[in-house]
């Protein structure tokens, strides 16, 4: 148990990579989206991964999101090693202390805005007396109550990514992961969303990892990690 | 609660496409209707059979032996003689022995011609095979009485004369009761004679079948091996059948039969489960993307299936619900169409054929929900995500 002791985490690092590296087998010959990516990602950090397109940004994201596993190398999330993990802990890990945004929303189409936010709490605590909870985090994110029985189909882009983020709060984890949260988004609504995220991070000490490829985004990060061909530059 | 929600997703998928819903529940409704009506009617048939039938499998039949070889060429004449009678009584004793002529006649009624069977009896034996309707049992030896259907339909009355041609003429004494198909003899559609009269009439004097009552049902295997060593022991010179044997076999026939219509309604019923098989798996592939997000954002694998579960589940749920209902009607409509009555549809042998039907569909629709079900929860949630 070498490796073990190697990657426990200091008090302050929630995100650990070492020498990780991730290979698509493909028919054409594998695609080596990550090669050996080492770095450290520490408590209430928020951090914007930029590159050219392809260059592995998503799958680098997708791993801190426990969607996948390394093929090689070590990823320690919270001090535990994901390898290996079963599917079952991997999503009670995404469930509890992971909050996922993304560039399209990806709201329950079923479902309305209020709902789309008690779901992962209903996951999480199986229970529906959660519905106080669920109002105050999406009036946090500035949602008019009026538009909570709506349909994401009925919601504008920048309502729908503050639902997506209210979703993502509501089981209140220590780690927020975006792929291009702005991506759909006009400048101005972008920015709107990126004022939220920095309070969160500020205020709220969440600890942010964001995927663009706009500088003017990037600039509320405090730290750039540049990726190119799967490696840290 | 957690399972609630999951419900709910279901059901507002359900709901929102619900025209294909619709017919999937429509193919589920046509199945258990199919299969509850088909049911009931074997059933209603097999009912119907065993009221018809007159013999309660207390009879042993013998006839002569057709189709011997003939190399001998002794019992040419198919027929049982008086000493095969006697034989056949000695081997059963203490049970009682009928010895039965049976001929066919045209008869003349009035000025109706027709055809009729006619049976020789012993006017001690009459009372023993056959009931009154009205007037009385033969006791003169021109008398005959006249089967029910038969009387019936050529509008015979006590007194009415019958006459058979150069047979002779026979009055009518008595009408039989209705006595339904038997496997010894029929007189619904014929006349019973004194066997006198009929010797004479159809100058025969050997016996064309001899039954034997049995009073102990225990006893007819006994019996039957006892008539069998004594009249076959040589060769082969009588058949010897007992009803009780015919009976059931007629039985498991009909029983067979049964079954076979309601495997058909079965395969509508899996018809009907391919259809949910196809929407679920439409409902899967256009929701690969929503399954990406749920799988995310920390929904299991057995939850994603139960959700898929659910909504198989709940189209079965419907379309059983209407379709046991609706077979009270289905069942109501065949048993008036083949049977001309519905007294063998509200008995509980027929009525379990609605909880199988409803049991049925629902097991069709999850067993078709298995699939695309397992199929979702096994998406990479990665994949799943980057599908457009
Ligand atoms: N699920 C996958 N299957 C196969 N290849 C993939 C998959 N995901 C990503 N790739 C490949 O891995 C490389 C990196 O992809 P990605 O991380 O999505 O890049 P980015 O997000 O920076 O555009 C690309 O060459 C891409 O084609
Ligand atoms: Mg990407």
């Amino acid at each position: 148990m070498e490796e073990a002791i190697n990657l426990e985490c200091d008090g302050d690092t929630i995100i650990r990579f070492r020498e990780v590296t991730k290979v698509y087998p493909l028919p054409g010959g594998d695609v080596v989206a990550l090669d050996k990516v080492s770095l450290d990602i520490g408590k209430g950090d928020f951090i914007a991964i930029m590159g050219p397109s392809g260059s592995g940004k998503s799958t680098l994201l997708n791993l801190m999101g426990c969607l996948d596993t390394p093929t090689a190398g070590n990823l320690c999330i919270k001090g535990r090693n994901i390898r290996g993990m079963s599917d079952e802990d991997l999503t009670i890990l995404r469930r509890d202390y992971l909050g996922f945004i993304f560039q399209q929303f990806n709201l329950l189409p079923l479902l309305t805005a209020l709902e789309n936010v008690q779901y992962p709490l209903i996951l999480k605590t199986g229970s529906r007396e959660c519905l106080d909870r669920c109002k105050e985090v999406l009036e946090a994110m500035d949602l008019d109550e009026t538009l909570f029985s709506h349909k994401p189909s009925e919601l504008s882009g920048g309502q729908q990514q503050r639902v997506a983020i209210a979703r993502a709060l509501v089981n209140d984890p220590e780690i927020l992961l975006a792929d291009e949260p702005t991506g759909n988004l006009d400048s101005k609504t972008g920015a709107a969303i990126m004022h939220l995220l920095d309070d969160l991070n500020r205020n709220r000490g969440k600890t942010i990892i964001m995927v663009t490829h706009d500088p003017s985004i990037a600039e509320y990060a405090h730290r750039v990690i540049r990726i190119v061909d799967g490696k840290i530059s | 609660m957690h399972s609630l929600m999951f419900f709910e997703l279901a059901q507002r998928n359900v709901r929102l496409h619900w025209l294909r819903s619709l017919l999937a529940i429509l193919g589920i409704i046509i199945g258990v209707v199919t299969i509850v009506s088909m049911g009931i009617l074997g059933n209603s048939l097999v009912l119907a059979i065993s009221d018809s039938l007159s013999t309660v499998g207390d009879s042993i039949i013998v006839t002569p032996h057709v189709g011997g070889m003939g190399f001998g060429g002794s019992q040419s004449s198919n027929l049982l003689s008086e000493r095969d009678v006697e034989q056949i009584r000695r081997a059963a004793t203490p049970h009682v022995t009928i010895p039965v002529y049976s001929g066919s006649s045209r008869m003349k009624i009035g000025s109706e011609d027709t055809v009729g069977t006619v049976y020789g009896l012993k006017s001690d034996d009459i009372p023993l095979l056959l009931e009154i309707e009205d007037g009385s049992f033969l006791r003169g030896s021109s008398g005959a009485m006249v089967g029910s259907t038969f009387a019936e339909e050529n509008d015979i009355k006590v007194g009415s004369r019958i006459n058979l041609g150069e047979k002779g003429s026979v009055r009518v004494v008595g009408i039989l009761k209705e006595r339904g198909m038997g496997f010894d003899i029929n007189p619904d559609f014929g006349i019973v004679v004194e066997d006198q009269w009929f010797r004479q009439a159809f100058e025969q004097e050997e016996y064309n079948q001899v039954i034997v009552k049995v009073k102990d049902l225990n006893q007819i295997e006994e019996v039957k091996d006892a008539i069998d060593r004594t009249m076959n022991r040589k060769e082969t010179t009588v058949d010897v059948i007992d009803t009780k044997a015919i009976l059931e076999t007629i039985l498991t026939t009909f029983g067979q039969i049964s079954m076979f219509t309601t495997v058909i309604g079965g395969i509508s019923l899996i018809v009907a489960g391919v259809s949910i098989l196809n929407i679920m798996l439409m409902s899967v592939t256009e929701r690969i993307k929503e399954i990406g997000v749920i799988r995310s954002i920390g929904t299991q694998r057995k939850e994603v299936r139960r959700m898929f579960l659910y909504e198989a589940l709940i189209l079965g749920l419907i379309g059983s619900a209407i379709g046991g209902a609706l077979s009270i009607i289905g069942g109501y409509a065949v048993s008036m169409v083949m049977l001309q009555t519905t007294e063998y549809l509200f008995v509980p042998s027929s009525l379990v054929y609605i909880v199988y039907g409803v049991g049925f569909g629902l097991g069709t629709s999850l067993i078709s929900g298995l699939y695309p079900a397992w199929k979702a929860s096994n998406l990479n949630p990665i994949d799943a995500l980057r599908h457009e």
